[in-house]
């Protein structure tokens, strides 16, 4: 592995996670993550060819119901505890074009 | 020792005792130890007394409210219940009111429990100590200076304290019993899929599983017979029923193959393994057969779980983005007031398990991080297989230390990840474990002894550790 992480693959990350960072946030998130890369380099050691991946602890198959109607939550209820709601909808700021 | 949940409920049921006064017992207690422990985020003590005084109602008229009569339970904040607000310590759902209780929280008011309230947590449990919150740190109730450990942490408190006779918590990694074990309490983490996780805030989904904290192993048993069994609303739930425990109890371990990991990794304080020691010596006397296993890649878990974990939070916590519930910080747009949000609303902890998810996901390190992991949970998965061969249980210290002093992690986060060595393993291949309290061990507080079995091998686990139990009065 031996990939050491900088301080803009850090910068990188952030924005890929929607995190703002200051530049100190920047300083100590590379540190901390770099020490913990460097922890996870014992598995280098292992030889892995020919495992095959385990992502779940047992095989999944799709879970299937049938096609009929459920009750489901209430409108009302869940866009009340939207942070802004309009005409039955969630409300957020622009998401295109905005001219600034 | 405090009231237990089979005593409790077989009062309330046959009249005995009426549910508002064991309510009064535990408000009484939460009034006069919480400012000190703050093992709550929130104590609804009016829909208690209100759901009390309907179970002795039901009780008077001749009805019988469910084996979990008048019991005092507290819950996790990160279990939905309706219309009362779910926080999972983080700012950024501080005022949230779900619109839907969880399914566990469903299946315990059918019994008949009440609920006192919501325990605090590490920040999406994220942690071992509870100090991750966003609302400030829960406090051990067996010496205050300590952490209760986490991310269970308030759950674990509440039923060491007799805030409430059981609690309910989650884990993902250690989070029930690691905490149980270090405030002298039993916990479980059941089978993958035995317990239904529909209204669980989740944290990592291949990992998490809901479980009991109880003084006694009987009401462990009891609350996995109440809140396990298949729920349509949980993909991941097993197609069938909650297994029955408490008739294995009385079942002893004449026969029954214990297994020692001889490469277990090292670590753990002598005071602890002196009682790991004592337990085996205990089953053994009792007719157990002790026998060696070997589990090589028990020492990857920790490496695979800090990649696995933090990968499915990543993208389990991008829902928190100011749109549909929670708090929001205004921007010009939408990317923008994702960031703030984001930014504003998750603690250190978070944010750093959201950055190291990312990256190990991102193009270019996949195989080399998140892949890697993947493959090393298969090999802890066969490693367990061969070692079930030969053994039915095993046995391990819970947590490599007894309860440790706030800030005595330092700002390493890796000495906090170490907390969780033993417990890990069995996460990644979902498999069931429980602590039990097993004697005291450095500054005279407890250790737990923690019984790993195979999948759906709880009936098993709670004969060993209703023996261990028996032993250790």
């Amino acid at each position: 592995m031996s990939v050491h992480i900088t301080r803009a693959d850090v910068a990188k990350v952030a924005k890929l996670a929607r995190l703002d960072m200051s530049e100190a946030d920047l300083d100590r998130y590379t540190d901390q993550l770099a020490k913990m890369l460097d922890h996870f380099e014992d598995i280098d050691a292992l030889d892995l060819s020919g495992v095959e991946p385990l992502s779940q602890p047992f095989p999944l198959v799709n879970v299937m119901r049938a096609d009929v109607e459920q009750p489901t939550l209430d409108r009302d209820e869940v866009l009340a505890m939207a942070p802004a709601a309009e005409q039955h909808r969630f409300r957020v700021p622009p998401i295109l074009g905005l001219d600034l | 020792m405090p009231r237990t949940a089979v005593s409790t409920a077989a009062a309330v049921r046959s009249g005995q005792v009426r549910a508002a006064d064991i309510l009064e017992e535990h408000l009484a207690r939460i009034g006069s130890r919480e400012a000190e422990i703050h093992a709550f985020n929130l104590v609804t003590d009016d829909a208690a007394r209100t759901r009390a005084a309907d179970i002795d109602r039901r009780v008077a008229a001749g009805e019988d409210p469910g084996p979990l009569a008048g019991v005092s339970i507290a819950l996790k904040d990160n279990l939905c219940t309706r219309g009362v607000p779910t926080t999972c310590s983080s700012r950024i759902l501080e005022g949230w009111r779900p619109p839907y209780d969880a399914t566990v929280v469903e299946r315990l008011a059918a019994a008949g429990a009440v609920f006192v309230g919501k325990t605090n947590l590490d920040e999406f449990a994220m942690g071992s100590s509870t100090e991750n919150s966003a609302f400030g740190p829960t406090r051990n109730p067996l010496d205050t200076s300590r952490v209760p450990g986490g991310s269970s942490g308030g759950s674990a408190a509440a039923v060491a304290a007799d805030f409430a006779t059981i609690a309910i918590g989650s884990d993902t990694g250690g989070s029930i019993r690691q905490p149980a074990a270090l405030c002298g309490v039993v916990g479980v983490k059941p089978t993958y899929g035995a317990v239904s996780r529909y209204g669980l805030i989740a944290f990592a989904s291949s990992l998490d599983q809901i479980g009991p904290f109880t003084h006694t192993v009987e009401d462990a048993a009891l609350l996995m017979e109440v809140i396990g069994g298949h729920d349509v609303r949980d993909s991941t739930s097993i197609p069938q029923p909650a297994m029955a425990l408490r008739p294995e109890l009385g079942k002893g371990v004449e026969g029954l193959r214990v297994g020692r990991i001889t490469d277990l990794p090292a670590g753990a304080d002598p005071g602890v393994m002196e009682r790991l020691e004592a337990a085996f010596a205990t089953l053994e006397a009792r007719g157990a057969q002790i026998v060696d296993v070997q589990v090589p890649a028990f020492t990857y878990g920790l490496t695979a779980y800090y990649l696995v974990a933090p990968a499915e939070a990543s993208s389990n916590l991008a829902r928190y983005d100011g749109v549909r519930f929670g708090m929001r910080v205004d921007a010009a747009d939408t990317n923008a007031m994702y960031s703030a949000t984001r930014s504003a609303g998750f603690g250190d902890e978070v944010k750093r398990r959201i950055m190291i998810g990312t990256y190990a996901l991102s193009a270019g390190y996949f195989d080399a991080y998140y892949g890697k992991a993947l493959k090393i949970r298969r090999l802890i998965a066969n490693d367990f297989a061969a070692a079930y061969a030969k053994a039915d249980v095993l046995l391990t210290p819970t947590s490599p230390t007894v309860a440790f002093e706030f800030g005595s992690k330092g700002d390493n986060p890796l000495a906090m990840y170490l907390c969780d060595t033993y417990t890990i393993p069995t996460n990644l291949v979902g498999h069931p474990a429980m602590s039990v309290p097993f004697g005291t061990a450095e500054f005279g507080l407890p250790v737990g002894v923690q019984i790993l079995a195979p999948a759906l091998g709880e009936p098993v686990m709670f004969r060993t550790a209703a023996a261990l139990e028996e032993a250790a009065k």
